[in-house]
C-alpha cells in the first residue's frame, strides 16, 4: 500500500507537469487574417472602424458630450491641442480583431502629428505615423515605424481614409475609417 | 485491491499539491527588482501613473473580469478576439509629479504564459504623447508571476480578502535580452530614437473584490544621446510599396 502511495505521488507530479505543459494557460482567439499577397512578397491588409459604434473614447478639450459618458478629460492647458481616440478595429469580414488608438496633436513649431497604434492580441501591434496633410484623393499616407511579434520584422506604408456611409437604412453608421496596410519584410531579414 | 487504489489516489493528490507548492515557492522564478536601466549613462525619463482603474481616464475590459471598467458606460471588449485584452488611457506624471502627457496602454494575455517557468506573460504596448516633447511607442512582454505570488495570492489567502503591504518589482520581461521593452520614437524630441524602457509596479493594497486598490506604475525610458548608435539604427528607408489613390471624399476626422 505504501508503494502505491509513493507511485501515486510520482504519478500526480507527472500528470500535473504534463497538464501544465500541454494545456495552454492562454488561448487567444485568432480570426483568419485577410491578407492579399503582392508580387514583391509584401502583403496588403485592410482594417476598418465603424463610426460611431466602434468608438471607445474620444478625448479632446471642450467636448459637448463626453465619450464615454463620465469621461473627465483633463482641463490642463497641456492637453489643449490633443485629440486621443480609442477604437475597436475590424477586418475585411467586419469582425472585431483588435483595438486601436489614434492620437492627433497640433505641435506648434514642431508641426502636427497623427499616429496610430493597432493592437491585434493574437498577432502583435503596429505603430504608424501619418503625414498630417491629406493627399489628393482624400486619404492620408503613413509609415510603419515599429511593430511587435509578427509585425516586428516588417516595414511599409499605410493609408487612412474616411468613407461616408451612404446607406439609407436606419441602422446605418455615420461612416467608417479605413486603414489599409502594405507591409513587406525588411531586406536584411530576407 | 480497493485499499491500493485509494492509496494511489491519495498519493496523486499529495503529488499535485506538492507540485503546486513547488511552483509557488520556487526561488528560481523570483523577480529582479533592480532595473537594467539603473546603470545606464544615458538620460532616463521617468513617468508615473496610477494602475488603479478608477484613477484612469478610461479603463475597459471584457466587463466580466475582476476589475470593473471605468467609467461605467465605457464600451466593453467582449468580442472573442479581444476578450483577453484591456485598454487604458491615463494621465502620465513626470518625476516631480507634474502632468507630463497622456499614455494609452493595450495589454493582452499572452499565449507564451507558462506556469512551469513562472511566466504569467502579458503582451502590452504603450502609445505615449508628451506635449512639447513628442511621442513614443513602447512594446513589451510583462511577467506578472511575482506580482501574482506576492500580492494577489496572499490577498486570496487573507481572511479579509485583501492584501496590504509594500511590493515593488519590474514587470517588463522582454523583448530585450536584459528584460527591457523596445521603445521607438515617433515625433518631436523623440523622433527616430530606438531605445529601451522598463515598467515597474509599486503595490500597497489589493482587494479580492475590487482588484488593485493602491498601485502605482512607473515607466523608465532611456533616452540615448544624439549621434549614438541607437539612433543610427532607426534611420531606415521605407520600402517602395504603393497604394493607388482612391477617389473618395476628403478625410474629415
Amino acid at each position: 500500500m505504501f508503494k502505491s502511495f509513493i507511485a501515486g505521488i510520482l504519478l500526480g507530479v507527472a500528470l500535473g507537469v504534463a497538464a501544465l505543459y500541454y494545456v495552454p494557460a492562454v488561448d487567444q482567439v485568432r480570426e483568419q487574417s485577410m491578407i492579399e499577397v503582392k508580387p514583391n512578397g509584401g502583403n496588403t491588409e485592410s482594417f476598418h472602424i465603424n463610426v460611431p459604434i466602434d468608438r471607445i473614447m474620444v478625448g479632446a478639450p471642450n467636448q459637448q458630450v463626453a465619450l464615454p459618458l463620465g469621461l473627465e478629460w483633463p482641463s490642463n492647458n497641456l492637453f489643449a491641442g490633443i485629440r486621443a481616440e480609442l477604437f475597436k478595429i475590424r477586418n475585411a469580414k467586419d469582425i472585431v480583431v483588435g483595438v486601436a488608438s489614434r492620437v492627433a496633436a497640433s505641435g506648434g513649431e514642431r508641426g502636427d502629428i497623427i499616429e496610430w497604434v493597432l493592437h491585434l492580441p493574437a498577432r502583435g501591434s503596429v505603430y504608424l505615423t501619418m503625414q498630417p496633410e491629406a493627399v489628393i484623393g482624400g486619404y492620408r499616407v503613413g509609415e510603419l515605424r515599429a511593430g511587435t511579434r509578427e509585425f516586428s520584422l516588417l516595414q511599409g506604408q499605410v493609408t487612412e481614409r474616411w468613407i461616408v456611409d451612404t446607406a439609407a437604412s436606419d441602422d446605418a453608421t455615420a461612416g467608417r475609417i479605413e486603414l489599409k496596410t502594405e507591409f513587406v519584410g525588411r531586406l536584411e531579414d530576407q | 485491491m480497493m485499499k491500493y487504489v485509494i492509496s494511489l489516489i491519495i498519493g496523486m493528490l499529495v503529488g499535485i499539491a506538492a507540485l503546486v507548492l513547488m511552483l509557488y515557492f520556487n526561488p528560481l522564478t523570483s523577480q529582479n527588482k533592480l532595473s537594467p536601466l539603473s546603470v545606464t549613462d544615458n538620460d532616463v525619463i521617468t513617468l508615473h501613473y496610477s494602475a488603479v482603474a478608477q484613477d484612469s481616464l478610461i479603463y475597459t475590459n471584457d466587463g466580466e473580469s475582476q476589475v470593473d471598467p471605468h467609467p461605467i458606460k465605457v464600451l466593453q471588449l467582449w468580442e472573442p478576439a479581444i476578450r483577453l485584452t484591456r485598454a487604458m488611457a491615463t494621465v502620465l506624471l513626470d518625476s516631480r509629479g507634474q502632468t507630463a502627457g497622456i499614455g494609452i496602454k493595450f495589454s493582452s494575455d499572452s499565449e507564451s504564459s507558462n506556469i512551469l517557468d513562472g511566466a504569467a506573460i502579458v503582451d502590452s504596448v504603450w502609445h505615449i504623447y508628451l506635449p512639447g516633447r513628442g511621442s513614443l511607442f513602447i512594446g513589451q512582454s510583462e511577467n506578472y508571476w511575482s506580482y501574482l505570488r506576492k500580492v494577489v495570492i496572499p490577498a486570496y489567502r487573507s481572511s479579509g480578502d485583501n492584501w496590504r503591504g509594500t511590493w515593488y518589482g519590474n514587470i517588463t520581461s522582454g523583448p530585450g535580452a536584459l528584460g527591457t521593452a523596445r521603445v521607438v520614437g515617433g515625433s518631436g524630441d523623440f523622433s527616430g530614437i530606438d531605445t529601451e524602457a522598463v515598467e515597474a509596479l509599486s503595490a500597497k493594497a489589493y482587494s479580492v473584490e475590487l482588484g488593485p486598490v493602491a498601485i502605482d506604475g512607473e515607466l523608465l525610458i532611456e533616452i540615448p544621446r544624439r549621434g549614438e548608435p541607437d539612433n543610427a539604427a532607426t534611420e531606415e528607408s521605407i520600402g517602395s510599396l504603393r497604394i493607388d489613390p482612391p477617389d473618395e471624399p476628403s478625410y474629415s476626422l
